[in-house]
Order: structure tokens, then C-alpha cells, then sequence
């Protein structure tokens, strides 16, 4: 449990990261917490709530905001994931989305540059590891593979490798001395994201790392609803979920996304940056009650 | 049967036909990807020490432990022979499974005895055990070296630091987790 001190900071923190984005004249929104359909992606189990499901993240509500004519949307809102506990995880926390028309994954890192210096501004005795955000890292996938682990990225999507290398030889090098973007990830592992331009097997995804804690994933949009239609079939297909009514697609959404010419968006773990600027370790210290606190 | 998502510090799963336990647990799972649950365990019987990492998908046996109430009776060699209190059945647990517990075995001393299916593995001790003083350099009055502790046996043969009043045929009391000296016990 938090206790006052940290309760004022955790607040302070919050505030500060509206009026980074207030400031910016972001919008901010709220989208139904409860959905009737998920994203089908095949790593994320959700948690049923009476016909319905908590939400795993507000991405497909915000980018039909975004469609429906708004130029750049933020939130803050509770997700869940079911399963998810750890040092690093709570199956209940806070994200910090936002979304922007025209354009795409670099203005996105630009951003998280320039919210991270702006807490640190806004938040005095803050514990952020480093002084300034401005000197970043910015490493491909392709290249930490090279560089980190024992062997390529194209071997270890094969052996099917790819995420307990990332996890155990790569992760503990990134963010250790600045911030470090990791980016252009295969396109296999973007199902949302938009294709590189002349580099058709990335896709324009990014994560940010600081102390190896991944605190946010980011991409250009993948805006053509054909494309996406089958990338969606093909996620199911991966959950073994083949049947038309297993396998439903988010029609309003696919359909939202011919109005949606160039765009990009952000999901940042709001506990997990809350926590650096709070000098812990694990996330269910930085939280008002930590999951063996639930208990009423 | 355990599945991946049961897996915490502490506990103990069987793998090719060895019980192990958990020494270290961390949930991972990258953005987007697979969730993983590495681990740190050791053997439990032979106390061996290796890292993996296992999905979602895993699953692992119980092991069949089970703790006993012996007492100890006598050794024969390597063999130190034990009886279950309860329904005075006897066996035999080796001095190397022992390690360095035997240093503070008294005779009909009451312990834990751990059994992996019908094997005894370890040995649970008191927290603290009561030995005499068998071999003691005399304290020097007026010993101006500044030494506060001086090295003192005890009947079973084990060595340790003691305040210098301590003398041979005291009656001490050692701390079995850390082989310490705790206090002078008086008759």
C-alpha cells in the first residue's frame, strides 16, 4: 500500500502527464471499459465480465475516435489482463494511450522523448535513472539480435525463440544507460502496425526500455482494413479459433479505417514509468493496493 | 499437476523423476509476446542448481514428500539410523545426505525428516541444540591481545567461536541455522 507521500506523487505524476498532453492540445477521452468482442491477439487472455470483456487495452475504440475526425486523442484508463502477475505485471493497471492523425512511429518516439523530460521538469525529487531524456538510443531488432543474443532474429522466429531471447539475453541491455527505442520488429509480431516502406518484412513498431523495463509499444497504423481483416484471420487462426462465430471481426472498426489515411499510436504501462520516477523496483509497491492487498 | 501459471518461489515440482524447488521465480512477457515463467531450481536431492524457462502451456508433477517425525537412534559407518515416531519404523539416512547437520546429531534428538516417495532426503534440526564443551583453552586473565572469542570443540567434534569465559564441561547452546554460539545453558 502506498503510503501518503507516495499517494501525492503518484497523483502529482498523473496530473503531470495530462498537462503534457493538455498542453499539446491532446483530447483527452474515455471509451467503454467493458467490450463485446477483443482484439483477437493470441497472447493476451481476457477477463469476461457478464457477456462482455474488461478491456485489454482501448485501441480500437480510440482509433475509431480518431477516424470519426478527432486530430490527436489521449487516455488514461484501467486495463486487464488476465494472468499476467509479476514483478513487472499486475492483472489490473493503468495505460497511457494516445493516438495521432498524420503520423507516424518516429513522431511517437519524439514524444515519449519529450514526455519523459517534461516529468522529469514537473516532478522535483523524482527518481528517474537518468538526467536527460534527450540522448536516446535507438537500436533495430535486427541489430540487438545481432548484438545480444546468440542468434539471428530471423533463426530465432523460426525455432520460435524470439520472445525468451528477447526476455533473457537482450532486455537487460536496453535502457541501461539512456532510454533505448527498440524498432522495426518483424512483421509477424505487428498485427496492428503498418509495413516499412521498401522493408516489407518489418513493421514499423517500436518499444521503449529504460533499466530493461519495457514501458511502451508504438506504431504506425496499419490503416488498410483489407490488410487488417486478414491479419486479424490470421491471429485467430493461430488461437485455433476458425469458425466464423468464434473468429468475429470488429466490423465498425475494420470499416472506421477507410476514413483513417496516415496515423500512430501508443500504449504506455503508466505504473511502470510511475514506478521509475519513483526509484522501485516492482509494480506492486507503486500502486494503492497490490493484489495480496485486495482483500476487503 | 501443476500448470505454468501455478509456478511461485517455493514450490516444489517433480522433473524426470526428481523432486526440485523453486529458488527463484520471475514472470515475464515482452510486449505482444508469449508469456514466460522462468525459473531458478534446485534438486532436492542432490542439490544441483539449474535455470529454465517454461510457457503457458507446461505442465509438471506433484511431487510425493512428506515429513516425519523421527527420532535419532545410533550410526553404523556411513549409515545414521533414524525411527519414525510414530509407528517406530526404522531407516537409515547416509552422511553425506546429512552434510553438515551431523555436527549438531545428539542421540535420541527429534527431527524432521523429509521423505521423497519412500526416501528419506533432508533433515529438518532443532533451531537450537545443547552440546558440551569437551575441548577449551583456559582463559588468560588479563589477556590484553583484544581477542573477544576464543575457539572452543564440542563432544561431537564441531569447532566453533565462544566468549572467553566459556570453559570445558560448559553446556552451550548452538543456533543450527547459522552454527553459532547463543548462550551458556546452566544445569
Amino acid at each position: 500500500m502506498l503510503d501518503l507521500k507516495g499517494l501525492q506523487f503518484r497523483a502529482a505524476f498523473f496530473q503531470a502527464v495530462r498537462s503534457f498532453f493538455a498542453d499539446q492540445n491532446f483530447l483527452e477521452v474515455d471509451t467503454p471499459i467493458r467490450q463485446p468482442l477483443v482484439i483477437p491477439e493470441q497472447n493476451i487472455s481476457h477477463i469476461p465480465s457478464a457477456g462482455h470483456f474488461l478491456q485489454s487495452s482501448p485501441e480500437l475504440y480510440m482509433k475509431r475516435l480518431l477516424a470519426g475526425g478527432c486530430e490527436q486523442i489521449y487516455q488514461i484508463c484501467r486495463c486487464f489482463r488476465q494472468g499476467e502477475c509479476g514483478r513487472l505485471h499486475l492483472e489490473e493497471f493503468s495505460m497511457l494511450e494516445w493516438y495521432r492523425r498524420d503520423a507516424d512511429y518516429k513522431d511517437l518516439m519524439c514524444d515519449c522523448e519529450a514526455l519523459i523530460l517534461f516529468l522529469q521538469r514537473e516532478l522535483p525529487g523524482h527518481c528517474f535513472p537518468f538526467d536527460s531524456a534527450r540522448a536516446c538510443e535507438y537500436l533495430t531488432v535486427e541489430d540487438a539480435f545481432a548484438r545480444y543474443s546468440s542468434m539471428s532474429v530471423q533463426k530465432a522466429l523460426e525455432q520460435d525463440l524470439f520472445d525468451q531471447l528477447l526476455v533473457e539475453n537482450i532486455e537487460p541491455h536496453l535502457g541501461k544507460n539512456c532510454p533505448t527505442f527498440l524498432y522495426d520488429y518483424p512483421l509477424e509480431l505487428a498485427s496492428l502496425a503498418r509495413e516499412k516502406e521498401g522493408q516489407p518484412e518489418v513493421a514499423e513498431r517500436f518499444e521503449l526500455y529504460v533499466s530493461g523495463v519495457e514501458l511502451a509499444n508504438g506504431f504506425s497504423e496499419l490503416t488498410d482494413p483489407v490488410i487488417q481483416r486478414s491479419r486479424f484471420a490470421e491471429e485467430y487462426a493461430n488461437m485455433g479459433m476458425l469458425h466464423p462465430s468464434q473468429a468475429k471481426m470488429p466490423e465498425k472498426f475494420l470499416a472506421s479505417l477507410t476514413t483513417l489515411r496516415e496515423a500512430a499510436g501508443i500504449a504506455m504501462g503508466l505504473d511502470r514509468l510511475f514506478m521509475l520516477f519513483l526509484g522501485e523496483d516492482q509494480l506492486d509497491r507503486v500502486v494503492s493496493f497490490s493484489a495480496e492487498e485486495l482483500d476487503m | 499437476m501443476f500448470t505454468a501459471s501455478d509456478l511461485r518461489k517455493g514450490l516444489k515440482i517433480q522433473i524426470d523423476g526428481a523432486p526440485y524447488k523453486i529458488t527463484h521465480f520471475e514472470f515475464s512477457k515482452p510486449g505482444k509476446g508469449q508469456s514466460l515463467y522462468r525459473c531458478k531450481l534446485r534438486n532436492m536431492i542432490n542439490g544441483n542448481q539449474q535455470s529454465q524457462t517454461y510457457r503457458s502451456n507446461e505442465k509438471f508433477e506433484k511431487p510425493d514428500l512428506s515429513e516425519r517425525k523421527m527420532q535419532y537412534l545410533y550410526n553404523e559407518g556411513d549409515e545414521y539410523h533414524f525411527m519414525d515416531t510414530e509407528n517406530y519404523e526404522q531407516t537409515f539416512i547416509t552422511k553425506d545426505q546429512l552434510g553438515d547437520n551431523i555436527q549438531f546429531l545428539q542421540d535420541n534428538m527429534e527431527l524432521d525428516v523429509l521423505f521423497f516417495e519412500d526416501r528419506p532426503i533432508d533433515v529438518t534440526l532443532p533451531i537450537f541444540v545443547n552440546l558440551v564443551v569437551t575441548i577449551a583453552a583456559p582463559w588468560a586473565k588479563g589477556d590484553t591481545t583484544g581477542n573477544d572469542t576464543k575457539p572452543v570443540t564440542v563432544e561431537s567434534g564441531y569447532e566453533l567461536q565462544v566468549p572467553p569465559f566459556v570453559v570445558e564441561g560448559d553446556k552451550i547452546q548452538i543456533d543450527t541455522r547459522t552454527g553459532e554460539y547463543v548462550t551458556r545453558v546452566k544445569e
